[in-house]
């Protein structure tokens, strides 16, 4: 029987200022001379992360109610509209949201300035009742005025993503940027050896209550996120090729640092934000030291084309090639370019590792393991 | 003595003419090709810093525009916010002419000017709007 840990024996060591903590670069890069069961000897926590553009967030505030109290129901900040069909004076910002069609400024803005300080000027309106006679308010607010401000983001952090190539005659702007014609590029969006949800791809330490950064602050895995997949192929290092598992996340914005939430603008495709995640994977036993000894070359993807709008698969790569910066299809070579920033990511992973060292920050036993067999519907046409 | 700089765009079908050869043997014009990114059936585009009196620049020029190809002085210059780079590399995606690079030792972008051919692709491409464009 091989040597096991347990969490709390790891949280011990984290008080004791005796745990070893790498991040999932240094041990990739330790893999290439020791075995598993060395790897398991010498770290107790590997630290992950990813800042890159995630649609699927957003931000629930409690604006506090005026005098007299209102109901709102139409509602914007900054004249983008957020979400008031929830109770009075809560609402949902969602991060692409627009005013108008071609914005460059939407929900994710409104998200980044409030976690910068920002003054955002809030107009609501209502139709008034009995017990909220309140029909219209107008004023300034900020994250000092309201009363929660929830970071909450329904699927974040891809285990795996698509490249992106463009085989026709014409440039495309896409929300993998933009795609030069006759595959004149291939843009790629995930930190790969650095990533979270690749260094443990069974999920086997994260799932419900996995404590983790979020935003420049402890934030939670709150659910399996959305189109959460555990039906793509594996490849021979139990790796799935393609988008598979996401996480949902939540945590408090007002505490967020505007450093790792970034509000971004893709080109007639829209609004979108840069997340800053990064999670920290317990070395428990010998399969999760082979997982987090996972290297850029043994993380497969897919080659997709973007531009003729049938998603066609035109073939595998890796995230070696991908990060050289040239990739290999069927004999053309393609120029590279990332989405996500390894930059800000690895920073992440750094500073999850000090904050761990330093005693501040604990892992998690998950209070639920997520889904082993899900797949995805497709949309059904039926009227 | 006048110096400019220019971007030269070839059609695909280009004829062999040696234009910087003609430019420098028979102009008396110094060439210093800042960038090159030719290769044959696509359109290319050469950027050259070009050193002559006006008068002699200005033949060569119209030299230039005889053998059908573009010669666009380089008057607009791009700058970029760079301390509100956050490095994510959709930039250097549009970038062919390799002014805007990912660093592999510092995964930083870096942006090197002096092979910047103001194509303004990387204006649309930063999410984070960090482009822009202005005449010298
Ligand atoms: S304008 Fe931008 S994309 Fe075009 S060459 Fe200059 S830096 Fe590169
Ligand atoms: S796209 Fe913008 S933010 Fe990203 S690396 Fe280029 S300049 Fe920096």
């Amino acid at each position: 029987m091989s040597k096991r840990k347990s969490i709390d024996e790891i949280n011990e060591k984290i008080r004791a200022g005796k745990a070893v903590v790498v991040t999932a670069e240094e041990v990739s890069a330790m893999g290439k001379a020791m075995s598993p069961s060395e790897v398991l000897d010498r770290v107790d926590v590997v630290t992950t992360a990813t800042f890159g553009p995630m649609c699927s967030s957003g931000a629930f505030i409690n604006f506090g109610h005026p005098t007299p109290p209102i109901r709102m129901e139409k509602i914007t900040l900054n004249n983008v509209p957020v979400f008031g069909g929830i109770a009075a004076v809560d609402a949902y910002i969602g991060a692409t949201e627009v005013a108008n069609p071609h914005d460059t400024y939407g929900g994710a803005h409104v998200i980044e300035d409030l976690i910068a300080g920002k003054d955002v000027t809030l107009h609501a309106t209502a139709k008034g009742t009995d017990c909220y006679p309140g029909t219209e308010v107008r004023t300034v607010i900020n994250k000092e005025k309201i009363n929660e401000f929830i970071m909450f983001n329904p699927r974040n952090a891809y285990q795996n993503y698509n490249v992106a190539v463009n085989t026709t005659k014409k440039i495309k702007y896409t929300y993998m940027g933009t795609l030069l014609p006759g595959l004149g590029n291939a843009n790629y969006s995930t930190s790969g050896e650095l990533s979270p949800l690749l260094n443990d791809p069974e999920l086997r330490t994260i799932g419900l209550g996995t404590r983790i950064f979020l935003g420049g602050t402890t934030g939670y895995v709150a659910w399996n996120g959305t189109q959460f997949n555990t039906g793509k192929p594996l490849n021979n290092f139990g790796i799935p090729v393609g988008n598979a598992a996401t996480i949902a996340v939540i945590g408090d914005a007002k505490a967020m640092n505007p450093r790792f939430i970034k509000a971004a603008y893709f080109e007639k495709y829209g609004v979108t934000m840069f997340v800053g995640i990064g999670i920290p994977i317990p070395v428990l036993d010998e399969d999760l030291a082979r997982r987090v000894m996972i290297r850029n070359s043994q993380i497969e993807t897919n080659i997709i084309d973007y531009g003729s709008g049938g998603f066609e698969i035109l073939g595998k790569t890796n995230y070696k090639s991908l990060f050289s910066g040239e990739i290999n299809l069927n004999g053309k070579k393609i120029r590279t370019a990332p989405l996500s920033s390894l930059k800000v990511a690895k920073e992440i992973a750094a500073l999850l590792r000090e904050e761990i060292l330093g005693g501040r920050f604990f892992l998690t036993e998950p209070v639920a393991l997520f889904p082993k067999t899900t797949g995805l519907n497709k949309l059904e046409i039926n009227i | 003595m006048t110096h400019k700089r220019f971007v030269l765009t070839f059609p695909p079908e280009l004829t062999s003419e040696p234009i910087t050869y003609k430019l420098i043997k028979d102009f008396d014009i110094m060439v210093n090709i800042l960038n090159a990114d030719i290769s044959p059936g696509k359109i290319g585009h050469l950027v050259l810093e070009m050193s002559a009196p006006g008068k002699v620049l200005k033949s060569g020029i119209e030299y230039i525009k005889g053998q059908n190809v573009e010669c666009v002085p380089l008057e607009k210059k791009i700058f970029y916010q760079a301390d509100n780079c956050i490095h994510c590399g959709s930039c250097t995606a549009v970038c062919f002419s390799g002014a805007l690079t990912m660093s592999r030792a510092t995964n930083e972008m870096v942006f090197n000017p002096e092979k910047c051919v103001v194509c303004e692709l990387c204006l649309k491409a930063c999410p984070l709007r960090l482009f822009s464009i202005d005449i010298e």
